[in-house]
């Protein structure tokens, strides 16, 4: 593995050795000392050309727990407001020192063309609403601890899917180890060629909530313009939104992920987020696990010098 | 006086195929027959002798955006491709809206003399779709084509009053065929690659309803219609319905659009982002067949030059367009079953009948101009290089089949095996 | 190819390796047994079980993965991470650190870092099958089932049923590197 840009074609095996890792990583992190040696004297640089606090800080305390330096990019204070080209950008910060990119985007495809640009292993860290294999990688840890594998568990998406990385990425890591996954939004959330995904879709939440072991809310993205795509918030939050109604419907076993940012009281209710059975900041905790086993894979060893 | 040869290829002239020599003299085609001999002679075994190639659609960026390409740049690299004339689209800055910038894109092919240079004149006043340009200035200046391409005519009002003015007189409306709000926000060919991508896509229907309502027109204004880099399997059955009719509509493809579907944007390489976007495969399939068949009638490069700093970025960020001059004619052989004669029709004779070009597009008769193009259909070649300013190309590493072995345009030879002569 | 222990070998250093730490710490509270991954693992449970055949209490025994406090990751191929997992705090413990070979040094000074990132123990020992010389840093084994003198081309590896299959201790001379 040469760089971490996709779930797209990574076979099981490959998805349970990193999370296997994660694992280990989670150990690391529950340590008086949750800091290990490994990537000493390694530097990895985090280049969000498009804004995101917590990814960002989770790179980079993932960077830091591995004893790798790190240094920051963010475009509002950077050349790029000066008309400097990504590739330019690219080059400058590489020849700073760098032994690996963790690249946020907006543009799809922006972090395979710095790998091409580049020899340094890339990370993509999002990029436009294309994948966010992280993201995927920490989700299935969370649902891996809690189940003990994926293999057979059904899944819902539920949420704006068409613009959603996340949703590309869990689709491909959920079906690739093994678990059922159904798409749930309104046609105008739901890709224009749902066929492509391993999974089935649905624009009727309330005729197969009660099916899930897992309901996966995603964020409605607001920025997106939501008036083009669903009428209003309130309209969503009513067919789409995991209210406690809908929570309480649920499989008594079943539990709610979200990727955050959470819109309390559009597409999840307070009290929902709050239950117990609400994985969420297990889910950031393992983000920081994930990211380790990533680094790691890249940087420690010798295939990369 | 000196006489070239051209020996032994088969050679299309007004009764059919024939394998024999070609003399050429002053410009002209002087005889037609075997044995000739002369100073100079181009072996022509095996190859294919017909009219230079005619593009109904290129992109030269001169006058404003020279750093892509210019005229002389542009014409070098129509040369190697096998052309002798193209026309140079009007989306230049400033825009080929009136006589002086027609006259000066003109002026400025005949001095590099490489290939004949003709300007398309914009439709609209700066192309911004809300005035019509100077139409009779452009008239007098020698423009017969008109477009606004880079954009659509969106209002159809506009469109109508363009067509109502130039019907009779014969002047072509060419269209780039895409409304605004189906395509807005969208990067590539709406469908199972755009979803696997998460890109907004652009369907085909936006090209369809564009091309359908302009049919309409057509049918109220009696004026010529050419539509641009057609993409669509409905686009060709409007194309065939409309001809049905017996509309003065014709009809391009691109050699992209031709040799590549929507797959090969997968890679979000930007090489391969242009407008309209490759589509579907059966959108591709339906192309071809609808060039084999005529209902297409030419093939247009839309060459549209890039420099490398503006595509060596992220597939949104990146300007659309590919280059096609040096490559179209291999690749119209490579991924087309059209023989000798369709293949100068599509890329020759059809062209230049459509942009009312005197002494292009001629089969080869005693007499005649001397603007030839020798096709060698036998060669296996896979491009690496361009003689173009820009490097845009997706054909790079692509096997093709067939390619221009000479080009002469007014008697001179202007390329040679993909070396521009100046 | 020269097999220096067999299964009874084995069995017999262990026991003794368990009274020599029974003498030394005078019993077994406070004792904890963590293997280097990977054949110290299974050693630390063989010699967990010999303290509790003769103390008659149980000893806490886990696995200490040093994977990560190597100073020869560039060097190294990629290895698969094993776990780490201490059964109970080992701050204020006797930590015995159990490997199969011990030999340049280098990964029981990366055990001692990974140690130290854990908690704090009062003492920590180290127990090992085969000692085979050639140190490369200041580290000397508590206890010792074998002194097996070797030279450095030669590649001593120890065989366990656990994992292998089967027990025993052979040395293989390598081409020189």
């Amino acid at each position: 593995m040469n760089h971490f840009l996709t779930i797209e074609g990574l076979p099981a095996d490959d998805l349970n050795g990193l999370l296997d890792d994660a694992d280990e990583f989670v150990e690391v992190l529950h340590r008086p000392i949750p800091k290990v040696p490994a990537l000493r004297g390694k530097t990895v640089a985090t280049m969000f050309f498009e804004p995101s606090t917590r990814t960002k800080m989770s790179f980079e305390k993932a960077a830091k727990a591995l004893s790798a330096d790190t240094m920051s990019f963010s475009p509002g204070t950077s050349s790029l407001s000066k008309g400097e080209s990504l590739k330019d950008t690219v080059l400058t910060i590489k020849a700073m020192g760098t032994d690996a990119m963790v690249v946020r985007h907006k543009a799809t495809g922006a972090p395979w063309r710095i790998a091409e640009w580049i020899e340094q292993p890339v990370l993509n860290a999002g990029d436009g609403a294309h994948q966010h294999p992280t993201q995927a990688l920490l989700d299935s840890l969370t649902i891996r601890q809690h189940f003990g594998t994926l293999e057979g568990l059904k899944i819902g998406i539920i949420g704006d899917i068409r613009h959603s990385r996340v949703a590309r990425s869990d689709i491909q890591a959920f079906s690739t180890l093994g678990a059922e996954v159904t798409m749930v939004a309104p046609r105008t959330l739901l890709p224009v060629d749902a066929a492509v995904f391993d999974a089935t879709a649905s624009e009727d939440l309330d005729e197969v909530l009660e099916d899930f072991d897992v309901v996966y809310v995603l964020r409605v993205q607001a920025e997106r313009g939501g008036a083009s795509v669903f009428p209003s918030l309130s309209e969503y939050t009513d067919r789409y939104g995991i209210t406690k109604e809908r929570f309480a419907r649920l499989k008594p076993e079943a539990v709610v992920l979200h990727p955050g940012p959470m819109n309390r009281g559009v597409e999840i209710e307070g009290a929902v987020a709050d239950d117990p059975r609400a994985l969420i900041l297990d889910q950031v905790f393992n983000g920081v696990a994930v990211r380790m086993a990533v680094l790691f894979r890249l940087l420690g060893g010798e295939s990369n010098e | 006086m000196s006489d070239l040869i051209l020996a032994g290829g088969t050679v299309l002239t007004p009764k059919g195929l024939e394998e024999t020599d070609v003399r050429i003299r002053d410009g002209l085609i002087a005889e037609i027959g075997p044995g000739l001999e002369g100073d100079e002679t181009i072996d022509c075994g095996g190859a294919w002798v017909g009219p230079g190639l005619v593009d109904l659609h290129v992109h030269f960026r001169e006058p404003g955006q020279e750093w892509k390409e210019d005229i002389e740049s542009g014409s070098r690299t129509a040369a190697v491709g096998g052309f002798t004339a193209v026309f140079a689209m009007p989306n230049t800055d400033p825009a080929t809206d009136s006589g002086h910038v027609a006259r000066y894109v003109s002026a400025r092919g005949t001095e590099v003399g490489l290939v004949e240079v003709l300007p398309v004149g914009a439709i609209t006043r700066g192309r911004a779709g809300k005035e019509l340009a100077h139409l009779d200035e452009l008239w007098a200046a020698g423009v017969r084509v008109f477009s606004d391409d880079g954009d659509v005519v969106a209002d159809a009002g506009l469109l109508r009053q363009a067509m109502d003015y130039l019907a009779a007189r014969g002047g072509v409306i060419s269209q780039h065929a895409v409304d605004v709000g189906l395509s807005s926000g969208g990067y590539m060919h709406e469908g199972s690659v755009s979803s696997l991508l998460g890109m907004s896509g652009i369907a085909s229907a936006a090209d369809d309803v564009i091309l359908a309502r302009d049919i309409r027109l057509v049918e109220m204004t009696g004026a010529r219609y050419h539509v641009q880099h057609l993409s669509t399997a409905t686009g060709v059955d409007l194309i065939a319905g409309a001809k049905a009719k017996g509309l003065p509509v014709t009809a391009e493809v691109t050699p992209h659009h031709l040799a590549f579907d929507h797959t090969a944007a997968q890679t979000t390489d930007p090489a391969y982002k242009m407008m309209p976007p490759l589509r579907s495969e059966d959108d591709r399939a339906a192309l071809r067949y609808g060039l084999e068949i005529g209902t297409i009638d030419i093939v247009g490069t839309d060459h549209a030059p890039h420099a490398a700093h503006e595509k060596e970025v992220p597939w949104e960020h990146a300007p659309n367009g590919v280059l096609g001059l040096e490559w179209a004619a291999a690749v119209v052989n490579t991924f087309t079953d059209l023989d000798q004669s369709a293949f100068y029709d599509r890329l020759s004779v059809a062209p230049a009948r459509i942009g009312q070009l005197d002494g292009q597009g001629m089969l080869l008769a005693e007499g005649g101009r001397a603007n030839l193009t020798v096709f060698d259909p036998s060669i296996e070649w896979t491009p690496s290089t361009t003689v173009s300013k820009s490097q845009n190309s997706p054909y790079f590493g692509l096997p093709l089949q067939g390619k221009v072995v000479a080009t002469i345009y007014q008697g001179t030879v202007t390329a040679r095996d993909g070396i521009a002569v100046s | 190819m020269a097999c220096v222990m067999d299964t009874g070998d084995m069995d017999r250093a262990i026991r003794r390796i368990a009274h020599e730490i029974l003498e030394k710490n005078r019993g077994s509270d406070d004792l904890v047994l963590l293997g280097i991954q990977t054949r110290g693992v299974p050693l630390a449970q063989r010699l967990a079980l010999a303290l509790e055949g003769i103390e008659g209490s149980a000893v806490a025994a886990g696995s200490l993965d040093i994977g990560l406090y190597r100073d020869d990751l560039d060097q190294r191929p990629k290895m698969e991470l094993g776990a780490t997992s201490v059964p109970v705090p080992i701050g204020g413990k006797t930590v015995v650190l159990v490997d199969d070979v011990l030999y340049t040094g280098r990964t029981i000074r990366a055990a001692l870092d990974a140690l130290a990132d854990i908690g704090r123990p009062s003492r920590v020992q180290l127990a090992v099958l085969v000692d085979r010389g050639h140190r490369e840093l200041p580290i000397r084994p508590d206890y010792i089932g074998k002194n097996v003198p070797t030279s450095r081309s030669e590649r001593v590896s120890v065989r366990l049923v656990e994992r292998d299959g089967e027990d025993g201790v052979v040395i293989e001379s390598r081409e020189a590197t």
